[in-house]
């Protein structure tokens, strides 16, 4: 491990805070300033986090801190034609789009729209302008610092992101989708912030899509904040498909009050480097919380699903399912923890974890784990690694499959499990023909982007199932 | 149509088929029985295509063809069908798409166009109907979570959609109730033709109530000890293998 490099950003990011504080500051609430404050102490101390920490043993963030990455603080919100560079792979999906471009919010009309029943959709900087009430509220309540200190990191740097807002009672009927694309000519370390309100009995599916435009190397630390009060239903969808050169971190926070129905999908197609930290707080009596994952991974990939469910409070359902194919030297993580505290009788809580591993070389560390400090519980837990089933693949070969078709065929139905979970038809299709893609080696980082910048990149990720 | 001649199979190093002979022609039904042990499925698999065993010695052809230098999938596609003794499960991967990929991969290696989904759709009544599955067995994966009468139905479905030219059961009858037995008989029957032949790997006689062989072969220790008529069968069930052993 590397402590000098990480401890060089560390010290530049210090220094940078003092001498751009003005910018950084911009127009935000005072109280998110007081913050940045209090988190960029807790960044001093903690630093980066390194492979001694047991949510890191894994996943070596070093290599990536050791780049001369150009930092620009100015606003750069701003009004363009986002069609023309990129347009979403969901197209047939009816959603009320929104871009961020490097972490910046994008616009074709406005930078925040209130939408007749209430609802407020648009950028963070912005929504802390117009409403500081509101994001004073909400901000920085469900995050973390003290234990993450990327998280605190974000914290004390964040300037822009996406803001929601949805009154109580209301159901938006149409998905948001947040497409966070990443586009520069230079090494960026980005950090954007997502606040997400949904009032008690409210409804809310927003569909997050992370995109590279560029191949060059692209650090993104994210946080994401999501309140969920009483009642309300929430979905969150995240589809990842990055190029070999980015970096990502999402670091995302949840709150569930009582009775509330909290889903989260992530599915990550492609990234160099991925890793998504979930962490749900179930504050509230009766609450469902469902969260899954899928990721296919090859070349020399390394994603990371961290995740932990807080059961604070009795006879609330949680459950996990995460699913990876990894080829060629492809590496995984999974580090899945439910947390269930004294009083939280009548939990049930589940979690699973289930990898493929094409070569020998492809490596899955799975940490399936389980803290119960309630006796009236029904939890389980399970993980599995390993290869196809090699009787299930002499049974097609002997009706005639080839062994690729007989692969595929298997890997389609394994990643469909966590497929078949989308709850939104389109979406759902969408994704399956993606997924299908992806493992038949069609799928291109570059299928959706407009640049067509003839890149040296090979354009096709390959999950060869012919090599096994 | 198949052929073998003088065949030892080994696997891990320990011999299981020793010197093996038969002859099976075209219209033919055969039926091999023998006690546990005796290397039967290991005679299914060997013509299927396993790469488990290893071939000490001796040949087979199929159709004229080294039976040998063709991987599994191209004997499946060349109209081999092996029903397995133990079929296997394939989480999440539905029948239909399975057969279908299946019966496309084979159309394509005899220079057939692809059914489209409708065609094989129609395909799969027809042929549904005509071995008695009226279940929604076809929207299920492949064999998850099916009792062990329903998988051994499964396997004749998949016959039945592949039409076969050689079919090898082996031990389909184990572990069937009377009706699921008539329901595996009656399709053997129906898709039997002048063209195609069976071999019925089974250790009971009473499969062969409902299938009637044209042949009976006994299998002990690797080789085939006796044949006969279909009233070999009926003898062995009642005397017993030991009837042969002392013959011998």
């Amino acid at each position: 491990m590397d402590t000098v490099q990480t401890t060089i950003l560390q010290d530049r990011l210090l220094e940078l805070y003092q001498q751009e504080q003005e910018a950084i500051r911009g127009k935000a609430t005072p109280f998110v300033n007081r913050l940045r404050k209090h988190a960029l102490a807790r960044f001093r101390e903690k630093g980066f986090p390194d492979t001694s920490q047991e949510n890191w043993r894994f996943t070596d963030l070093t290599p990536l801190l050791n780049t001369e990455f150009v930092f620009d603080f100015s606003n750069q919100s701003r009004h363009m034609d986002v069609d023309k560079i990129f347009t979403c792979d969901v197209y047939d999906l009816d959603t009320f789009s929104i871009t961020l471009l490097n972490g910046w919010f994008v616009y074709k009309h406005a930078p925040l729209t209130q939408l007749p029943d209430g609802t407020i959709i648009g950028s963070l900087a912005k929504a802390m302008e117009v409403y500081p009430e509101l994001v004073d509220r909400y901000y920085g309540k469900t995050v973390k610092m003290e234990t993450n200190s990327l998280a605190a990191l974000n914290t004390a740097f964040m300037q822009d992101g996406l803001f929601i807002y949805v009154p109580e009672g209301v159901k938006v009927e149409k998905p948001i989708q947040l497409i966070n694309i990443v586009n520069t000519e230079y090494p960026v370390f980005l950090q954007p912030r997502h606040l997400i309100i949904a009032e008690n009995k409210s409804e809310l599916t927003l569909v997050h899509c992370d995109h590279s435009l560029t191949h060059n190397i692209s650090f993104t630390n994210t946080v994401m904040e999501t309140y969920a009060g009483e009642e309300a239903k929430v979905s969150h969808y995240k589809i990842q498909n990055k190029g070999r050169n980015s970096a990502l971190v999402t670091n995302n926070f949840f709150h569930q009050e009582a009775s509330g129905k909290l889903y989260s999908n992530i599915i990550t197609l492609n990234g160099g480097f991925t890793k998504n930290i979930l962490d749900v707080t179930i504050a509230g009596t009766g609450c469902r919380s469902e969260h899954y994952g899928l990721y296919l991974v090859d070349s020399n990939q390394h994603v990371d699903n961290q995740l932990y469910i807080d059961h604070r409070e009795h006879s609330c359902y949680s459950n996990q399912l995460y699913k990876g194919i990894l080829d060629d030297e492809a590496t995984a993580v999974f580090s899945g923890k439910v947390m269930v505290q004294r009083h939280s009788q009548q939990t049930e809580a589940h979690q699973n974890n289930h990898n493929i591993l094409l070569t020998d070389e492809a490596r899955a560390n799975t940490q399936p784990h389980l803290e119960i400090y309630a006796d009236d519980v029904k939890c389980s837990h399970g993980a599995t690694v390993g290869q196809l089933d090699p009787e299930a693949m002499f049974y097609m070969r002997s009706r005639g499959l080839c062994e690729r078709s007989a692969r595929q065929l298997m890997m389609i139905a394994f990643a469909g499990e966590v497929v078949s979970e989308i709850n939104i038809d389109a979406l759902r299709e969408r994704i399956q023909h993606m997924v299908e893609k992806r493992l038949k080696g069609e799928l291109s980082i570059c299928d959706q982007c407009m640049l067509h910048c003839n890149s040296k990149e090979p354009t096709t990720f390959n999950i060869d199932p012919g090599k096994l | 149509m198949l052929k073998i001649k003088d065949l030892s199979v080994s696997v891990h190093g320990k011999t299981i088929i020793e010197g093996l002979n038969l002859e099976v022609n075209e219209g033919e039904v055969h039926a091999i029985m023998g006690p546990n042990g005796s290397g039967k499925s290991t005679l299914a698999s060997v013509i299927a295509g396993r790469e488990l065993f290893t071939v000490e010695s001796g040949e087979i052809t199929y159709l004229g063809q080294n039976l040998f230098d063709m991987p599994a999938e191209e004997r499946a596609r060349e109209g081999i069908f092996m029903g397995f003794q133990y079929p296997v499960e394939i989480p999440g991967v539905s029948i239909a798409n399975f057969m279908r990929t299946a019966l496309n991969e084979k159309r394509k290696h005899l220079g057939l166009e692809p059914l489209t989904g409708a065609e094989f759709l129609k395909l799969m009544e027809e042929k549904k109907k005509m071995v008695d599955i009226h279940s929604k067995l076809t929207n299920r994966a492949v064999n998850e979570g099916f009792s062990g009468g329903e998988k051994k139905k499964n396997e004749i479905f998949q016959m039945a959609l592949l039409e076969p030219r050689l079919a090898i059961l082996d031990e389909t009858d184990s572990g069937l109730d009377i009706d699921a037995l008539k329901v595996v008989a009656n399709g053997v029957n129906k898709l039997k033709r002048e063209d195609n032949a069976t071999i019925v790997i089974t250790h009971y006689q009473r499969l062969l109530d409902y299938i009637v062989p044209d042949f009976v072969h006994v299998l002990y220790d690797g080789r085939i000890i006796k044949s006969g008529p279909k009233e070999l069968a009926m003898e062995l069930e009642e005397k017993g293998y030991d009837w042969i052993k002392q013959e011998m």
